[in-house]
């Protein structure tokens, strides 16, 4: 009874809350570096250096007034924050954030559930949530929100290819599609997956940035051509629900791509004795602070570099992105066969 | 108690679904009602232990073939239902026949199988904590050839649509 039905309920009420909670800190955290990289302060006013400040913001949008245009299409209007939220966080459950932990005596797996299908799993939650985008562009019965929806929609559906090519060279090296299990392939080989599939990482980075619409590949929400993208007729928390999603999906890019390349919960040089100082820090610090890692390159990125046109952006993905992705998977396979 | 009770609301969802497909005003909400029932044959699946072929449903299906089928509906026909050609009660006799048919031939196999209980054995790999392994290992063995024309097949399909979008080559 407690070790199938209570543990996992905490461990999901846990985690809803903490990404909640993380979603709403990476806007704020986003607006600092944003700020810091153009010689600005950034929100100063709410609390300490603006520490408030998400929590100001999201009372502010509960308060706002709902609007559905008169023309939408009602249901699916509504539906479509929804279908997008709802994928991003469930995305969580096979993200294994430790083996396990130590609480009040108990030894608790970090993990909602290990499925041997894990990578799989993921892969067709991040294909469920393009529904929101459509949807959204479509309910809400006006030129612009349904041209970003199509952007959206297409991009999403180029880059998943070549993500999903890449992650196959991957787990023809790991020999596994349990997320704790390629962790473990990564620590029997000793090195991270980022040094064995160079490519695949990169290229699972690129594609994660225009999956989850960030700068350079935020097409689906460029002001200037289509004044806000797939969310322009949403107002109060039905926006902040788009909002959270993107951020949501940043997490769920940063937390795969940690799991998947960079080693997971396992320290730097996993296998090298000398270093087992480093284990008095416990995994699924190592695994956090990773994310977090990814999660600041994403915002640099987005200070960094100026915004893609869109016919570069199919190129990118079908010219460069899948091709190379053949290839990687080609060489892959004969090296694992000639080993 | 719980499989069955399980087994008969999927089943009973799959059904309404499949039904309000059909009958929606709307071209999208059919389109959505058609991922609702995507979604349910992949619970359905993943109750029989299948979770490789559950996933495989809400990747290629769900998430694939009916984003494509979206687009088309959207780009198609965002002024509404088009215009019907032809008299509605022939093109409602002909899917009467053609309905009829489609049961004549379930109720053929039905009747076939409950003649011929053969000796098929219960899927072992649900036992072994996974069936990818063995599903990728049947596909590259026994169902190659199978598998190889599949392939073959969506090929064309593939080269047939660029043709026919490319004015000139």
């Amino acid at each position: 009874m407690l070790e199938t039905y209570v543990v996992p309920l905490l461990k999901i009420a846990v985690l809803l809350n903490a990404v909640l909670v993380s979603v709403t800190y990476m806007v704020l955290l986003e607006r600092k570096v944003i700020a810091w990289v153009q010689v600005r302060l950034g929100p100063m006013r709410v609390g300490p250096y603006g520490t408030l400040q998400p929590i100001a913001d999201a009372i502010k949008l509960l308060l706002k007034e709902d609007i559905t245009p008169a023309r939408a299409d009602r249901w699916v209007f509504t539906l479509a924050p929804i279908v997008s939220m709802v994928p991003a966080l469930i995305a969580f459950a096979v993200i294994p954030f430790d083996r396990e932990a130590r609480i009040f005596g108990y030894r608790v797996p970090l993990y909602i559930a290990d499925v041997n299908i894990g990578l799989l799993y993921i892969l067709s939650i991040t294909s469920i949530s393009v529904y929101g985008i459509i949807l959204a562009g479509y309910a809400s019965n006006s030129k612009f929100p349904l041209l970003a929806g199509l952007r959206a929609s297409a991009q999403l559906i180029s880059y998943e290819v070549a993500v999903t090519i890449m992650l196959v060279s991957m787990v023809a090296t790991a020999g596994t599609l349990s997320m704790v299990g390629i962790v473990d392939a990564q620590y029997r080989s000793g090195l991270w997956y980022a040094f064995v599939q160079p490519v695949a990482f990169v290229t699972l980075f690129i594609g994660g940035l225009a999956e989850t619409n960030r700068a350079p590949f935020d097409l689906p929400e460029a002001e200037q051509e289509l004044t806000g993208g797939f969310h322009t007729e949403y107002s109060g928390m039905r926006f902040a629900l788009f909002f959270l999603a993107e951020y949501a999906n940043m997490i769920v890019v940063s937390a795969v791509a940690t799991t998947l390349f960079m080693g997971g919960w396992l320290r730097p040089f996993p296998n090298v004795g000398a270093l087992s100082v480093l284990d008095f820090v416990p995994g699924w610090i190592w695994f956090l602070g990773k994310t977090f890692v990814f999660l600041y390159v994403f915002i640099w990125i987005r200070a960094t570099l100026p915004r893609y046109r869109y016919d570069q952006l199919m190129r990118l993905g079908w010219k460069v992105l899948i091709p190379l992705g053949i290839a990687n998977l080609v060489v892959t396979a004969i090296v694992k066969v000639l080993l | 108690m719980f499989e069955a009770t399980f087994f008969y609301s999927l089943a009973a969802l799959v059904l309404g679904f499949g039904v309000m497909v059909i009958t929606a005003r709307n071209t999208v909400h059919s389109v959505l009602f058609l991922v609702a029932n995507f979604l349910c044959v992949a619970l359905l699946f993943l109750g029989l232990g299948a979770e490789f072929l559950a996933i495989i449903q809400v990747l290629v299906y769900a998430g694939g073939i009916v984003v494509l089928y979206l687009f088309v509906v959207m780009l198609v026909s965002l002024k509404g239902v088009p215009e019907g050609q032809g008299s509605p009660r022939r093109r409602a006799q002909l899917g009467f026949l053609m309905s009829a048919a489609v049961l004549a031939e379930i109720s053929a196999i039905l009747v076939y199988s409950a003649r011929h209980p053969g000796n098929v054995p219960a899927a072992p790999a649900a036992l072994q904590g996974g069936n990818t392994e063995t599903v990728g290992m049947l596909l590259y063995t026994n169902y190659l050839v199978p598998f190889e024309v599949a392939s073959m097949l969506l090929l064309v399909a593939m080269i047939g649509a660029i043709l026919l979008a490319k004015k000139e080559i």
